[in-house]
């Protein structure tokens, strides 16, 4: 893997749409995969980056998933214009979810997402504010000194 | 265990296969919530789940399982079958349940992700 530059790009994720959910993760997993990446990294970023895409789709109207990738490190960001979230060590905890039946029905909603981002990340930072939206960071190191 | 084998014990029907008979799968991941999915699972892994939308092949192919089970006769949708064909995910479908099914897998041989 030779990356000199910043790679970089971003997705609208649209809230609501099922039929399209996890088509910006399968991107971003792919330029990873065509980048050479370690198996374990990709999945670890795509897992991750799929969980965020999948928040921005239950519970927001719209979002931004942004990635960033530099030769120490993947950085994927997911921003919303969703309700906020009031009590962020709650929805941090694994199996506390606000998702409605509908979404559960669907596979999702178990209160898992957030728990999961942590797991595949070696840096994560959540930022809410209720009635403005969610912010997501996390940054995923490709040598292994930092997980 | 080799894939030939889980087709059998759990005397599926194939939809879509991009795998050889002999091709191993190591554990198997058995839920409908798919954030337990990419949570708990491992690669080569098998999971099997009666969520027979396309969420199941998507976060199967986020999280590098490629081989789905559905369970007790679920015929999934033309998306959901194209969506296999296009991750090149083999998919099954078994007519037992999942309890049932896991239970067949587990007599077999084929063991949890462990966690």
């Amino acid at each position: 893997m030779d990356i000199k530059d910043t790679i970089e790009g971003s997705f609208h994720i649209v809230g609501g749409d099922f039929s399209r959910a996890g088509e910006a993760s399968t991107e971003i997993k792919s330029i990873l995969q065509s980048l050479g990446f370690n198996k374990e990294i990709v999945r670890r970023a795509a897992i991750a980056t799929f969980e965020a895409e999948m928040n921005i789709i239950i519970f927001t109207t719209a979002g931004i998933l942004r990635y960033e990738i530099t030769p120490e490190r993947i950085k994927i960001i997911a921003q919303d214009m969703g309700p906020g979230i009031e009590d962020i060590k709650l929805a941090m905890q694994e199996g506390y979810s606000t998702a409605p039946d509908w979404v559960r029905e669907m596979g999702w909603g178990s209160g898992m997402g957030l728990p999961n981002m942590k797991k595949n990340s070696d840096e994560f930072k959540i930022d809410s504010v209720v009635g403005e939206g969610t912010t997501v960071e996390m940054v995923i190191y490709l040598d292994n000194t930092h997980s | 265990m080799k894939l030939e084998r889980i087709i059998h014990s759990l005397d599926a029907v194939v939809i879509t296969k991009f795998m050889s008979d002999g091709d191993e799968i190591e554990w198997a991941c058995a839920t409908d919530l798919m954030s337990e999915v990419l949570y708990y699972s491992k690669d080569s892994s098998v999971l099997i789940t009666g969520l027979t939308k396309q969420q199941a092949i998507r976060t199967a192919d986020i999280a590098d399982i490629r081989v789905v089970v559905f369970t007790r006769g679920k015929e999934p949708d033309t998306p959901t079958i194209e969506l296999a064909n296009e991750k090149r995910i083999t998919l099954l479908i078994t007519p037992y349940s999942m309890f049932t099914a896991c239970g067949r897998l587990y007599e077999a041989g084929l063991r949890c992700c462990p966690e």
